[in-house]
């Protein structure tokens, strides 16, 4: 135990890129995840994270890069999302419900003509830390600055549209483009972090880490800043436990980030209880 | 009490002397024609420093106008300025507190960071609040008595409260154009004088404000002049002059006793001023 506990695993070099990879996931996600949860876009998120797989899938199949097909699926799907709503008079979740469906079986059906069907399946659903390249590394830091930064420059501007549209209207900010912006973050972050957790965890990255922070903080940024911290504890240790326990990395580091959400849950109710 | 009354107008508020209204409409209409809350060839005009009070049945049209007003629905067809300068090109801004039913109270920001997005625009694109813009408003919640409260979370302050910070959140927009919609819904009384004496604050240095009410007894003794609204203008001017048996029954219909004893009027309505589910009777509809 001690020391060497923690160390031993790094001596692997695809444990070194995992861990790097799941701090980045971690903070960029939390970040991110904050608008999920305070604009109550959890279920798009969830849907956006599964809309990427037919990208995913055509890139994985052509040999092509899996970021770029899965960003493109992901901004087809917010637009396809938009118009259903817009022009078919339907309620937005069902627009979404409609889109994710289709969307997610088409990349099904894609990847089931490749021969090794079953393992690139779990791969893509549930992730795969430990097979991150330096390439991936690389797009993840990029794309993570981007998002990062962006959020930091446009801070003010999505927190009034979050709060209240109607002020963001009334200040003549320009709400439309700001919220596009914000869904072409949230599809950023989805593609980037896919490979740590899979899409079909990507929505717990997103929101838990996010709903964790509310509960100890009540400023957006720094809901921001404990959110990311969170996100980074959870994917480290989840790595960790991955490599102990030999689960596999994406329900590891999902586990880990809802028994740290029970257990600040916890806290604040017994808190609340006493101030009561 | 902690109101600063001053009858010098700060430096937050821009004065603007001349022979224009403070804000203008002219034959707005706006919704869909027809449809609950539609409003049609809506015109009035507010002077400076004034408090007009907008009265009107449920589906009236008054949170309509409001929101076409301060440009959150597209209007059809009209003219909205503000001190003679036309709304859809100025910079000019009218602020606007929304119903309370539309914010989501549980959300983290602190009542500083809630007054603080009414200067969104001032402090500018890809900047941070500096300084002065946190002084600004902490002045700001001073004046409406809530400097205390600055660091509590928005959800944690009463209602009566949470109406003083968006009151303060939209003079930090520097406007001195200000519609609140409904303020006074659900609060008890202590809240609703403390409202009130933040009126009287908005007045003293040269807010003009349109508020809607439910509340016919508070609009014919608090207001200078009262807007009353079915889907048009009914009428439009001192209390007095507003309301008499005809313009009350032309708004509120069938649903609205009058009794005319001698000098005095005996208006009988519900709990909100109007019955809500009967059928609504509009002329020119």
């Amino acid at each position: 135990m001690g020391l060497e506990f923690l160390l031993e695993p790094l001596q692997y070099a695809f444990m070194q890129r995992g861990m790097v990879a799941v701090i980045l996931v971690g903070v960029v996600s939390g970040v991110v995840g904050c608008y999920v949860v305070v604009r109550g876009m959890a279920f798009f998120g969830d849907a956006l994270a599964h809309t990427v797989l037919p990208g995913v899938a055509v890139a994985y199949v052509a040999g092509g890069n899996l970021f770029i097909g899965g960003l493109a699926a992901g901004v087809a799907a917010a637009v396809g999302i938009g118009w259903l709503t817009r022009e078919a008079r339907l309620k937005e979740d069902t627009a979404i419900g409609v889109v994710f469906a289709g969307m997610f079986a088409l990349g099904i059906a894609i990847i089931s003509t490749t021969r090794s069907y079953s393992v690139d399946l779990t791969h893509i659903l549930f992730g795969d830390v430990l097979g991150v390249a330096d390439a991936d590394l690389l797009i993840m830091l990029v794309f993570g600055a981007l998002v990062i930064g962006t959020v930091a420059a446009l801070y003010k501007e999505f927190l009034v549209m979050s709060f209240d549209p109607g002020l963001a209207k009334t200040l003549r900010l320009p709400t439309e483009p700001l919220r596009l912006l914000l869904l072409g973050l949230l599809a950023v972050t989805i593609v980037a972090s896919l490979q740590t957790v899979g899409i079909a965890l990507m929505v717990a990255m997103l929101v838990t880490p996010a709903a964790t922070a509310r509960l100890l903080v009540k400023r957006l940024h720094h809901m921001m800043v404990v959110s990311a911290l969170v996100g980074a504890v959870s994917g480290v240790v989840g790595l960790y436990l991955s490599f102990y326990l030999n689960l596999p990395s994406g329900p590891a580091i999902v586990l880990t980030t809802t028994a740290l959400f029970i257990v600040v849950f916890v806290a604040a109710q017994a808190r609340w209880r006493r101030g009561q | 009490m902690h109101l600063h009354n001053t009858h010098a107008p700060t430096s937050e508020v821009p004065v603007v002397a001349g022979p224009c209204p403070a804000l203008a409409v002219h034959d707005l209409s706006a919704g869909y024609p027809g449809a609950r809350g539609a409003i049609q060839s809506v015109s009035f005009s507010v002077w400076r420093g004034e408090r007009v009070g907008l009265v009107g049945p449920n589906g009236a049209g008054k949170s309509t106008l409001f929101k076409a007003l301060v440009g959150l629905i597209p209007h059809d067809t009209g003219h909205v300025s503000i001190h003679g300068e036309d709304c859809s090109t100025s910079h000019r801004m009218i602020g606007y507190v929304p119903q309370q039913e539309e914010i989501d109270w549980g959300f983290p920001v602190t009542v500083r960071d809630v007054v603080m997005m009414g200067r969104a625009r001032r402090i500018g694109w890809l900047r941070w609040p500096r300084r002065r813009d946190w002084e600004a408003v902490d002045a700001m919640l001073e004046s409406v008595g809530l400097a205390a409260l600055s660091h509590r979370q928005i959800g944690q302050l009463s209602g009566g409260q949470r109406r003083r910070v968006f009151i303060a959140r939209a003079l930090a927009q520097a406007t001195d154009v200000l519609l609140l919609d409904e303020p006074f819904s659900g609060v008890d009384a202590a809240a609703e004088e403390e409202i009130m004496e933040t009126l009287d604050l908005l007045r003293a240095r040269g807010v003009s404000v349109v508020l809607a009410t439910h509340d016919l007894g508070m609009a014919v003794n608090e207001f200078d002049r009262l807007l009353l609204l079915n889907r048009q203008v009914v009428a439009y001017g001192a209390p007095a002059a507003v309301f008499n048996a005809d313009t009350l029954k032309r708004a509120y219909g069938g649903r609205l006793g009058v009794i005319e004893e001698g000098q005095r009027t005996l208006v009988i309505v519900d709990e909100h001023g109007c019955p809500e589910g009967a059928p609504m009777h509009t002329e020119g509809d």
